[in-house]
């Protein structure tokens, strides 16, 4: 008889092989959904806790970064008899001259309060102080003002002053436009008001914020004639090269106190912001193993939908067979089914945890940051799960006989 | 040339020549003792044929669907298909011979929920190599055969059951296999439709379709031109051979 060569293999076009592994997991919507949910919750974390750490770390670094790492604070620690110990006057001067410092601002106290009127009761000064300070405040700490100007050697003589953000907000003045403030008996007018260095609305503290947002500024010469204060500082704010901050670091308190140097504070106000981010980074770690066990979770979930649905399709694996299936093309169906199911989650997982970091983040004030290697590291673990996962079903489906998946179940 | 003709792997051929030839075939499951399905059969079917093989159930006419659709091998035997001796192929290789050579029909129509039918003729085609479109294009044609060309975005949900096995009857013709193999094809249909699907399987046999029905309903058996009757693992009787 003249038939044609007998063929040597049948053919699953690739294009074909997702359309079957789609076509199964479209005909049982819900429990694709539910199979998947387990992927995008463990994934979701994932990239949600990589994405608010990172959120959270760049806005702390952004602070750092306003700050300055090279700014250093020098404060009178305390004196042997416990009482707070001041600075010698011409400690200034003698920091001034360390080479690699570039600038030098001096704030010390004034026992005053400060109120909006006379009316008002000089007990209740809401937690706001008075503080000395010079011209160059602002370049050593790199401070802002949000409107008017900040003392200067001229108004520095004269009952002026200059507000603190939240000073300025727990005084109710929101502009320079002529008012005065009462400090001690002595009317004084705003002449200006200081941007908050606490300015994100995050929960970032740091001792140097509060301190700054919650003064009223009066020059030293004004501050001696009205109110007979010293004019020794009781902080030094140094603003020094980047590269010898540690030799600065070490000279600082013999330079600012030869006498006295042990008890001289010196401390780097970034410091306790890098604190904060190690801090935070360490519930990352556990948020991160939770969301590990979840994928584990979802994983398992996975296999076991597959192990059930090779058993339910039995019939279906026969009919492929019949229809001309090898095992290889079985196999390839079930594995390529678990792929899907996984990514499925997988992006799914991605957009949750992305978009609750744009949620939370923004909220917080924060530079929405998500990571690059998050959504890939979410994708990668996506595919190796599914085909972990979905390589046992397959291969059960493949081992299947015809003969046995055809029997009417 | 249409779409089916690229398809048609060079059949039909002349009338008479044989397309299935089994010579003493014996099929023996392990086990103790080992049980003897098929105890030496001897059957050749030719081109252009409407054959029924019936008996009553362990008769041996299951196992002999299996071997004729190359679904399982003989323990003993050969087993030909359009010439080609396929008992000893390889897993792989008759895989291919099923989606090349042989249409299956089932009883439970065993077709794909998800699916239309169109699609689900489409899937006669899927292991050939064949690209979607003239999958689709085939499968028109050939539920147009089947009498359902107005049917063809159904899924099977909405379709009665005469009509799911037109479905999965197109589906066995689509790929023009030189054998279709029908396992009791009326089995789950009510006897006006089961009439219907009868006269399906007359007319498409005489367009050319080598068509085997194995089935314990000897109604649908003595309505076909040849009868092969099993009887504990051998054929009783012939029609063809003692009329």
């Amino acid at each position: 008889m003249t038939s044609p060569a007998l063929p040597r293999s049948s053919s699953f076009r690739l294009a074909d092989v997702f359309a079957s592994a789609t076509s199964g997991l479209t005909t049982r919507k819900l429990r694709t959904a539910l199979s998947a949910l387990g992927i995008t919750i463990g994934i979701g974390a994932m990239v949600a806790v990589l994405g608010l750490s990172q959120s959270g770390s760049a806005a702390l670094e952004d602070r750092i970064a306003a700050l300055g790492t090279n700014l250093l604070q020098v404060s009178a620690g305390q004196g042997f008899g416990g009482g707070d110990a001041a600075l010698p006057e011409e400690s200034v001067a003698m920091i001034s001259r360390i080479g690699p410092v570039i600038s030098v601002a001096a704030v010390g106290s004034v026992e005053q309060s400060v109120l909006l009127n006379d009316v008002v009761n000089p007990a209740q000064t809401g937690g706001l102080t008075v503080k000395t300070a010079g011209p160059n405040l602002l370049d050593a700490v790199n401070g802002t003002l949000s409107d008017g100007r900040f003392i200067d050697q001229t108004t520095g003589a004269t009952p002026t002053t200059v507000l603190g953000s939240v000073a300025a907000q727990r005084l109710g003045i929101s502009n320079v436009d002529g008012t005065q403030v009462l400090i001690g008996d002595e009317w004084f007018t705003v002449v200006g008001i200081l941007a908050s260095f606490d300015d994100q609305s995050d929960d970032v503290e740091t001792p140097l914020f509060n301190d700054l947002d919650r003064a009223a500024f009066i020059g030293v010469d004004i501050a001696e004639l009205l109110f007979e204060t010293t004019r020794s500082p009781d902080t030094i704010y140094v603003r020094t090269t980047e590269s010898a901050i540690d030799d600065v670091l070490s000279v600082l308190p013999a330079t600012a106190d030869p006498e006295s140097p042990e008890e001289v504070e010196v401390t780097r106000p970034t410091d306790a912001l890098e604190a904060q981010e190690a801090a935070e980074s360490t519930f990352d770690n556990l948020f991160l193993g939770l969301g590990a066990v979840a994928l584990l979770v979802g994983g398992i979930g996975i296999a076991n939908v597959m192990v059930i649905a090779v058993i339910e399709r039995r019939n279906e694996i026969g009919l492929r067979r019949a229809l001309g299936a090898t095992r290889a093309h079985i196999r390839r169906q079930f594995l390529v089914e678990a792929l899907l199911l996984s990514v499925l989650g997988g992006v799914a997982g991605v957009l949750l945890g992305a978009g609750v970091t744009a949620f939370w983040a923004s909220n917080q004030g924060w530079r929405v940051v998500i990571p690059p290697e998050a959504i890939v590291g979410g994708l990668v673990a996506a595919v190796v799960i599914g085909a972990l996962a979905g390589l046992y079903p397959a291969m059960r489906a493949a081992r299947l006989a015809p003969t046995e998946a055809l029997r009417a179940s | 040339m249409s779409v089916l003709d690229e398809l048609t792997p060079a059949l039909p051929g002349e009338p008479n020549t044989p397309v299935l030839e089994l010579h003493g075939v014996v099929k023996e499951y392990p086990g103790t003792p080992p049980v003897r399905a098929l105890k030496g059969v001897d059957l050749t079917v030719a081109q252009g044929e409407l054959t029924a093989v019936v008996g009553p159930s362990g008769s041996g006419k299951s196992t002999m669907l299996h071997v004729m659709g190359t679904l399982d091998r003989p323990t003993e035997g050969s087993v030909h298909i359009a010439g080609h001796e396929v008992s000893s192929l390889s897993d792989r290789r008759l895989s291919a011979v099923r989606g090349e050579l042989v249409g299956f029909v089932f009883q439970q129509f065993f077709l794909l929920e998800g699916e239309t039918a169109l699609d689900n003729v489409a899937t006669g085609l899927l292991y050939s190599g064949v690209s979607m479109r003239k999958r689709r294009v085939a499968a028109a044609e050939t539920l147009a055969r089947v009498g359902l060309a107005h049917r063809m975005t159904h899924r099977p949900n909405e379709l009665s059951g005469g009509e799911r096995q037109r479905v999965a009857i197109a589906r066995a013709l689509v790929g023009r296999p030189a054998l279709v193999l029908a396992d009791e094809p009326t089995g789950n249909l009510d006897s006006k439709t089961s009439e219907s699907i009868e006269a399906l399987l007359h007319e498409l046999n005489s367009e050319g379709a080598t068509i085997i029905v194995v089935t314990h309903d000897n109604d649908l058996a003595e309505s076909l031109p040849r009868q092969v009757r099993f009887r504990d693992g051998l054929i009783e009787f012939d029609s063809q051979v003692s009329p």
